[in-house]
């Protein structure tokens, strides 16, 4: 995977600390060389609680998708609590254009098990499981052999470090369900159930796995835990936007000279993301239209991107969302009704079922497509597809609807014509035959 | 029918869940691994071993696209033709080896050797377009290295 930036001397001076530019460290001699399991040693000599705060003040928002605060969520956890509690970390990374966690796998599987026993500490937890996709085998067998090197030297297990501290890490591996990336789905596949999302609620934190409390935190969420421990809330929070620290995985696929993985501070100006460090669009074309965070996030006009930059706050006033900061590039002759269309298509597949608007609404908006992209949609086919994709949103179990709805609402809104001329084309072609 | 040394890793296993059931999935990777698919009989030994009912077996087994019910072609070749994979070409590299193979999306060539599928985004957008074939991946494909990959298969 291509981790440098096409354009080297004009970008920010960033340092890389999720995925630096130190050779082998996932072997665990040169990751505690370079100073690995530092921050451990460090947080277990401080209270949990003060872990948790270090947390909150470093204002690290989850990577998975959501942008959720952590060390918020860390709080809701129950402090005296008579049952075992739990931490999932989520490698399910199956949202299309996303494919950073495997970096961390690849790269530096001990920083994720280093923050992973970090959150243990501070929650109070025994056991953790890192649930990755079933695809992911040869990245399951980098971390699996990082672990038991970490257990071999006492760092994971019975009283690490000779702490009181003990927990276990185990990786729980997918069978290939997009679905079980969602919490709740995929703690019912650690329970060895289908990975259908539960309804909420009781959240995770009160009634999670086997029913016991339990947070669910994203591979690049966790990483982040060893860096901010190390340096410091004040330290961390200064990266990048404000309300939206730290150093950010992103992710450039499609139309671009260099895509790959780049570790930059969060609020980078979107255009210069796609022209400086994904080497700008192949001969030199216009772009038409960008996906900026995974195929749920809402799809943006190619001349609308000025100004816009990859945090929290600029995506949610251009209207979208940072999501997995994954950036799919489209350039000026991009069919976006295939797009959408292809798009439509794998939620359609990988609805679970058990709601009806998302079950037969993500059907119908791909059987809607599909006339769109073969010319034989009318023009009030339009409607009736905003129609459907409004129906779903908000009225289901888990998110996978609205994450359905978003990208179809969204590219009627911003190309419209797009679809007018579909159909155009579509009435015309009925008049003469 | 569990080998030797994944009956002791299911033994290890115990102690890492409060429930055996959650040891199911972990279970028919193994059978998976050893057997080249899920047979009935597969299911209804897992469910003695684990002391869970057949039909629930069947129930997951059924809900996770990894989880084969039958034997595959030799190779199975899974092209991925989600968004950044198909702006990437993917539809050119499953044409040519639709071609090449003689068969189809969906379908087992007649010596067995060969299936191929289409498949879902495999966190290779990056490196797209790509295929898998088992877990191996290959990436940043182009007709010629698709060609040179089957060759090497042949
Ligand atoms: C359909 C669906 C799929 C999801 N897939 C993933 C995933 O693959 N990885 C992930 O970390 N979060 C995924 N999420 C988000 C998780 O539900 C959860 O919010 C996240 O893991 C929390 O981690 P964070 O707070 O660290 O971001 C998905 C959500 C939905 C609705
Ligand atoms: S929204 Fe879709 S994927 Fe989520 S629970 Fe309902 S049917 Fe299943
Ligand atoms: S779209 Fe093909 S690997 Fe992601």
């Amino acid at each position: 995977m291509n981790l440098q930036p096409a354009n080297t001397e004009k970008l920010t001076t960033w340092k890389r600390v999720i995925l630096p530019d130190v050779p082998n460290l996932y072997k665990i001699d040169f990751y505690l060389a370079n100073d690995g399991y530092k921050a451990l040693k460090k947080a277990l000599d401080m209270k949990p609680d003060e872990v948790i705060d270090e947390v909150k003040k470093s204002n690290l928002r989850g990577r998975g998708g959501a942008c959720f605060p952590t060390g918020l969520k860390w709080s809701f956890m129950p402090k005296n609590s008579d049952k075992p509690k739990y931490l999932c970390v989520n490698g399910d990374e199956s949202e299309p254009g996303t494919f950073k966690d495997r970096q961390i796998f690849e790269f530096n599987p001990h920083l994720l098990i280093e923050g992973t026993l970090i959150a243990c500490y501070a929650m109070g937890m025994t056991a953790a499981y890192i649930y990755i996709r079933g695809e992911y085998g040869k990245w399951i067998k980098i971390l699996q052999k990082a672990i038991d090197d970490a257990y071999a030297n006492g760092l994971i297990g019975e009283k690490i470090l000779r702490t009181n501290f003990s927990t276990n890490i185990t990786i729980h591996r997918g069978a290939g369900a997009y679905i079980c990336g969602e919490e709740s789905a995929l703690m019912n596949s650690i329970e060895g159930e289908r990975g259908y999302p539960r309804v909420r609620p009781p959240f995770p934190a009160q009634f999670g796995l086997w029913g016991c409390p339990t947070t669910i935190n994203n591979v690049e969420t966790i990483s982040n835990i060893p860096i901010i421990i190390n340096n410091g809330w004040k330290w961390y929070s200064q990266i990048g936007s404000v309300k939206h620290p730290g150093p950010l995985l992103v992710g450039v696929s499609g139309h671009v000279n260099n895509p790959g993985i780049f570790e930059m501070p969060t609020g980078e100006p979107l255009l210069e993301i796609i022209h400086r460090w994904a080497g700008g669009v192949p001969g030199n074309k216009g772009i038409k239209a960008v996906i900026p965070g995974g195929s749920s996030t809402m799809i943006l006009r190619g001349d609308q991107l000025e100004g816009i930059r990859m945090d929290v706050d600029s995506l949610k006033a251009a209207g979208s969302s940072v999501g997995t900061a994954g950036i799919i590039v489209m350039d000026s002759d991009t069919d976006l009704i295939k797009v959408i269309r292809r798009i439509t298509e794998f939620y359609y597949r990988e609805s679970c079922g058990q709601c009806t608007p998302c079950r037969e609404g993500t059907g119908w908006m791909f059987k809607i497509l599909k006339r769109f992209e073969s010319y034989q949609a009318k023009m009030e086919d339009i409607d009736l597809l905003m129609d459907v994709a409004n129906n779903i949103e908000g009225n289901t179990i888990c998110a996978l609807g609205d994450a359905a709805a978003w990208p179809v609402q969204s590219m009627i809104r911003r190309f419209r014509d797009e679809f007018e001329k579909r159909a155009q084309v579509s009435h015309f072609q009925t008049m003469v035959v | 029918m569990l080998s030797e040394s994944n009956l002791n890793k299911v033994e290890e296993l115990r102690k890492r869940y409060p429930t055996t059931q959650a040891l199911l999935l972990p279970v028919l990777w193994m059978i998976q691994e050893q057997e080249g698919c899920i047979s009935e009989e597969s299911m209804k030994y897992t469910g003695a071993l684990l002391n869970i009912p057949y039909g629930h077996i069947l129930g997951v087994v059924t809900f996770y696209s990894m989880l084969q019910k039958k034997a595959v072609g030799k190779h199975h070749i899974e092209v991925c033709t989600n968004v950044s994979c198909m702006l990437r070409g993917s539809g050119k590299i499953l044409e040519h080896i639709e071609k090449r193979l003689g068969i189809k999306i969906g379908e087992i060539s007649q010596d067995q050797k060969w299936t191929l599928s289409e498949t879902e985004c495999l966190g290779s957008c990056g490196t797209a377009p790509m295929l898998v074939i088992g877990d191996e991946y290959y990436e940043n494909l182009t007709l010629e290295k698709v060609d040179k990959l089957i060759d090497s298969l042949q």
